[in-house]
């Protein structure tokens, strides 16, 4: 398998190049994207520019762990001279003159972006098929989708297309294609990662995190990009851990508890891969017990009033008039409307009419104050569950990988997709899914939920589990 | 809570989207169908719940109040990304008619 691990020895041996590793990426993403439509954009003689940099990098020995390494990144991620449209046609013309801080910090590093890759507009969805550039296929079996809403941010590594990708979790957009497309995917702790240059969705809940192939390389690529931005007010200061070197230290002990809640109407699938797990982290020396967590009904509702509220705020900036493509109407109003009844789909424009019907006098205690308590109450279920155990081991998502057209036509089917990935969202908590087992040879991801900033022990659980 | 079409065109207007009269009756369903889903929250007991709107427990976070420069070819980029411009000025539709 190429992980950042395995291509680090390669680079540092000099059995290859920067250059000669990026040639074979580039050849392999021009290859398949016309099948898998995972990126928008392939940025060929940007990446052989940073390719080139990253040799006499390594001549130098000026050497990180990401460098020369080719990786992607969701194209809701602002990438400097780079075209970022967050896969809607209102910033079709978008090149942003800055980086992200955790592309900038990648970047810094001597890291090679191949590309720009395809997602739900603005993040939302969890098909991909909201994307203005066309859905994503799932390598795995190319009828169905890959998730979302970074569907080419998973697609991608899992062929091969990339090495690694940065991508954008608001609700399960990290963790929810990893599990469907057989990789590892962290949703950091809100705070933990800057988001600063990551086009905001729903601000209290955004994150931006690692898919990857294996657990070690998310602890690599963690390492990098966490750490307190004076750009993004929210992050904490709190030190970033040597994920990498925690990562091998024993898990005997941990306590693992399973939410009944999230188990208590699964399919029989899905129960027998949880029960395999238990069995597995028992053998590992964990303690595996049963835990509550009584409010996670409630996730899709507190989620989908909290987000579409925030959402129809953030998307205020999306008029035409300082980037992007600008409407042609007779007078501003016209012109406002333009640009955005072409630039955005219908997904995108039920939120905004969502939030901004919640956020309106006399529904606003009803609706987003009442899913602001809601959400409190969710937050006190965890503290309850962390007084009992360390870690919460649950299904990413209800089942495996759908086909592509099964659920477009039915909003709330989508919605309810999200079930499991929701929660720990709302509650700002860290979480990891790593691929837990097939279901109708379909991968299928679990995940590991953690209380806030115990990235170093979800990442150690995860790994020792994939061992 | 059930959305008329007259309330969907409504909520358009005020969110700067324009819709055609079959999306007005197929987003009247939609969000209909979503704001009943949501319903459900009513049932939760929040009395003396405090709501959440940030899970930090970050306050009063400070930045120095300070001007800082951009640099000119950062400058020149934001300027090329104008839809319109006349020299290095965005040009925009006039706000009053």
């Amino acid at each position: 398998m190429n992980t950042i691990t395995d291509i680090r020895k390669a680079l540092d041996n000099r059995d290859i190049s920067s250059q000669e590793l990026t040639r074979q990426y580039l050849s392999r993403a021009k290859e398949k994207n016309p099948e898998l439509n995972a990126f928008i954009t392939i940025c060929e003689d940007e990446a052989m520019r940073m390719a080139e940099d990253a040799d006499i990098r390594m001549q130098k020995g000026v050497v990180g762990p990401l460098t020369g390494i080719p990786f992607g990144i969701k194209d809701a991620i602002c990438t400097r001279d780079i075209r970022s449209t967050a896969s809607a046609k209102v910033l079709d013309t978008y090149v942003p003159p800055f980086d992200a801080t955790v592309i900038k910090k990648i970047r810094a590093q001597g890291g090679v972006i191949i590309g720009k890759q395809n997602c739900d507009a603005f993040g939302h969805g969890a098909s991909n098929e909201n994307s203005m550039y066309g859905p994503v296929k799932n390598p795995w079996d190319t009828e169905r989708v890959p998730g979302g809403s970074s569907g080419g941010s998973a697609a991608a590594v899992a062929a091969d297309m990339c090495v690694y990708s940065i991508a954008e979790d608001t609700g399960g957009s990290i963790r929810q294609p990893a599990a469907f497309c057989n990789l590892v995917g962290l949703r950091p702790s809100y705070g933990r990662n800057s988001r600063y240059g990551i086009m905001p969705m729903a601000s209290s809940l955004d994150t931006v995190g690692p898919i990857t192939k294996t657990v070690e390389d998310c602890a690599i690529v963690m390492e990098a990009i966490a750490g307190r931005d004076p750009f993004d007010a929210t992050t904490v200061s709190d030190s970033v851990p040597a994920y990498t070197q925690l990562l091998h230290e024993d898990i005997r002990g941990v306590r693992i508890g399973i939410p009944r809640e999230y188990i208590v109407n699964a399919r029989e699938e899905v129960l027998q891969i949880i029960e395999k797990a238990a069995d597995r982290l028992r053998g590992l020396g964990c303690e595996v017990m049963d835990v509550s967590l009584p409010h996670t009904k409630y996730a899709i509702a507190v989620y989908y009033v909290v987000v579409p509220c925030e959402d129809s705020s953030n998307q205020a900036r999306m008029d035409g008039m300082r980037f992007g493509p600008r409407g042609r109407g007779a007078n501003l109003e016209e012109t406002y409307l333009q640009a955005r009844v072409v630039g955005f789909p219908p997904e995108v424009k039920r939120r905004m009419m969502i939030g901004t019907f919640a956020l309106s006098h006399g529904y606003y205690d009803a609706y987003y104050k009442k899913a602001q308590q809601v959400r409190t109450r969710m937050m006190r279920d965890f503290e309850d569950a962390f007084n009992k155990v360390d870690v919460l081991l649950a299904p990413t998502t209800p089942g495996p990988a759908f086909k592509i057209g099964e659920k477009v036509a039915d909003p709330l089917a989508m919605y309810k997709e999200d079930v499991f990935v929701i929660p720990a969202a709302v509650a700002g908590l860290p979480a990891i899914s790593v691929p837990g087992g097939f279901i109708n040879n379909l991968p299928f991801g679990v995940q590991f939920i953690g209380p806030r900033l115990t990235e170093e022990l979800i990442l150690r659980v995860a790994h020792h589990f994939v061992l | 809570m059930k959305l008329t079409r007259d309330e969907v065109e409504h909520l358009g207007r005020l969110a700067r989207l324009s819709l055609t009269e079959e999306e007005k009756a197929q987003y009247a369903a939609e969000l209909s169908d979503i704001l009943e889903f949501v319903e459900q929250l009513q049932e939760v007991d929040t009395t003396d719940v405090e709501p959440t709107s940030q899970v930090t427990g970050l306050e009063d976070v400070y930045r120095e109040d300070a001007v800082r420069a951009c640099d000119e070819e950062t400058r020149k980029k934001i300027i090329a990304q104008f839809p319109e411009r006349e020299g290095d000025l965005l040009k925009v539709p006039g706000v009053f008619e």
